[in-house]
């Protein structure tokens, strides 16, 4: 569970948001949308606990399964070395993880497909690959809240594919709050539960996916048209997905 | 992008040996450099004979050799042996934990303004006619006041960070060198003057049992805290919004590691003077056999830090008639190999 209560951020003396309010339960994904600039990433560090509030509270587990949108320190750590550094916070100053942690971190990267990574170089890795592995290291720590900071900026389509998948599979099993910031309305219609739209500084809506991802709502939020179609796919149920109209490449 | 990513070259999983061959022949390094060191010098004595003289200590013996040699060894080569091993595992060990630190494999000791600090102590205690503990005692105090300045001094708003601590070391380091050359200037020319420029240069010389006695606590316990804290290390090594975001007190973490290296460092300026580079070559060496996890790079750095200065205190003293000070060979040997070490990091880099 983590959510914030009127919560508010600044930089200097400027608002990057205020008043912000919501509660994500154990099971559920919330997707946060806004145009760049617009204080997601604000917003998902202090829900991490790295950005301090300058107004409300934040309420969260003492850690938090974070993946930020870098793609890691270049150290050539092993993958596994990685992963279970995860669980650092709880082994103690002066702790080394052992043979549960490491099997805590080998499940995770099972989780997530990318158990055959285990033995390689985190640095030799694509950046694709190591936000698969950061995520493994969020599951990794325990932390019943998973807070992702534009997950899929680095993936092509497969690994997009296999990340939202990821999360899908996340959320069935029910024990992670899940939240995560995307420049793709596709991918929060396609998994999320509620979605979070940063329209302004001190505006911003929160509801259903289906509801508030409104053709009206991302045409205001991205200032471009935007299209909500729903596609028929051969045996599988209609998919709904999100189109922006582009201006620039017109035959 | 951090250089630590180039530093290490081939990764530890693509090592041809097995790691208990790495760590024998690491330890046989170091025997083998314990026992040059023991047996090499103006005085020659030969390698059973100084194990034989060794051991009649702990097991009884017919003597076979002369008091002159049994006084060489036990009164002045075993103490000297021991504490060069000591200091350069104590330097090697410190260096690798603030690179691992500061994620930059051009970080040291020096740094943090330790050795300049101390450096300053020391010199202060011997322009003032004090020598033995007091000396030691005062190059362990400043050295322990140029950090905390450097603490007081990088912390903006409750927090410092990364740049603004190396750049205040900097500083300070910088403030205490100018405080030693003011002390030179005033130094009485016929007595003072050499003894400060001598002890600045670091040496061995005076090893006695006593001050093995006096720097063993400082620098065991500095190394024995940061081997316990050698997974926080690696962890703290992924940068502090990583670590943050895993949970970790990333700045009292990183203090705690800067007092056990205030401590080795104090305690080894105290009685060898100001012994460079070390913690800067040795770690990179060790990097390269067995890459950037603290868990096998401590251990390792440590071994090569006590067997490299155990070889250079052998050269010190037996390359030319009169002693050569320990800092200047450090330095010689230091300054080239850190310098191609550097190009081809580079150059690795640039080819990635």
């Amino acid at each position: 569970m983590i959510g914030l209560e009127k919560a508010g951020a600044q930089r200097g003396r400027r608002w990057i948001f205020t008043d912000i309010s919501f509660m994500l339960e154990a099971g559920r994904i919330l997707s946060v949308l806004g145009p760049n600039g617009r204080g997601k990433t604000t917003l998902i560090k202090a829900l991490a606990g790295l950005v301090p509030l300058a107004a409300g509270r934040r309420i969260a587990p003492s850690v938090i399964g974070y993946v930020s949108q870098s793609v890691g320190a270049d150290i050539p750590y092993r993958v596994l070395d990685v992963v279970v550094m995860g669980r650092a916070r709880g082994l103690g100053l002066f702790g080394a993880p052992g043979a549960a942690d490491n099997r805590a971190a080998l499940d995770a990267l099972e989780l997530v497909g990318a158990r055959d990574f285990a033995e390689r170089p985190f640095d030799r890795l694509s950046g694709g690959e190591r936000q698969i592995v950061l995520l493994a290291r969020a599951l990794a720590t325990g932390s019943p809240a998973l807070v992702l900071d534009e997950p899929a900026s680095a993936l092509d389509l497969a690994n997009q594919n296999r990340l939202l998948t990821v999360l899908s599979e996340v959320k069935r099993q029910g024990r992670h709050a899940i939240l995560f910031s995307t420049h793709l309305p596709q991918h929060a219609l396609s998994v999320s539960d509620d979605s979070l739209l940063m329209l302004g500084p001190s505006e911003h809506s929160i509801g259903p996916t289906r509801a508030i991802l409104s053709e009206g709502n991302l045409t205001r939020l991205y200032g471009l048209p935007v299209r909500r179609v729903t596609l028929e796919d051969e045996g599988r149920a209609p998919i709904e997905t999100v189109v922006p109209l582009f201006a620039g490449a017109a035959p | 992008m951090s250089l630590l990513a180039t530093a290490s070259g081939d990764t530890p999983q693509k090592r041809a040996l097995p790691r208990w061959a790495g760590a024998l022949a690491v330890l046989a390094l170091l025997l083998v450099a314990a026992l040059t060191a023991l047996c090499i010098g103006r005085f020659q004595i030969a390698p059973q004979r100084a194990i034989a003289i060794l051991l009649s200590r702990v097991a009884p013996m017919t003597a076979d050799w002369s008091a002159m040699d049994e006084r060489i060894i036990l009164l002045v080569r075993a103490p000297r042996v021991l504490l060069a091993a000591l200091c350069g595992a104590g330097l090697a060990v410190s260096g690798a934990a603030l690179q691992g630190v500061f994620r930059n494999p051009l970080v040291a000791p020096q740094i943090l303004g330790v050795s300049p600090g101390a450096a300053f102590g020391g010199a202060l205690a011997i322009s003032l006619g004090f020598s033995g503990f007091a000396l030691i005692g005062a190059a362990f105090a400043a050295g322990a006041v140029a950090l905390a300045l450097v603490g007081a001094l990088a912390r903006v708003e409750g927090r410092s960070d990364t740049v603004m601590l190396v750049l205040t070391g900097v500083v300070i380091g910088a403030l205490f060198a100018a405080l030693v050359s003011l002390l030179q200037f005033l130094a009485d020319p016929n007595s003072s003057l050499p003894a400060i420029v001598f002890w600045l240069m670091g040496s061995f010389s005076a090893a006695t049992w006593a001050r093995l006695g006096i720097a063993a606590p400082g620098v065991l316990a500095g190394v024995a805290m940061l081997w316990f804290m050698r997974f926080r290390i690696n962890v703290l090594s992924l940068g502090e919004e990583e670590a943050r975001a895993l949970g970790l007190p990333v700045e009292r973490d990183r203090w705690l590691v800067f007092a056990a290296v205030a401590l080795i460092e104090g305690a080894a300026v105290a009685v060898a003077g100001v012994v460079g580079w070390v913690g800067l070559v040795v770690p990179h060496a060790a990097r390269l056999l067995v890459g950037c996890d603290q868990r096998a790079l401590l251990p390792v750095s440590a071994a090569l830090g006590a067997s490299y200065l155990l070889l250079v205190d052998s050269l010190a003293r037996s390359a030319t008639a009169a002693e050569i000070p320990l800092g200047v060979i450090t330095a010689l040997i230091g300054a080239p190999v850190f310098a191609a070490l550097l190009r081809q990091m580079r150059r690795k880099e640039l080819a990635r």
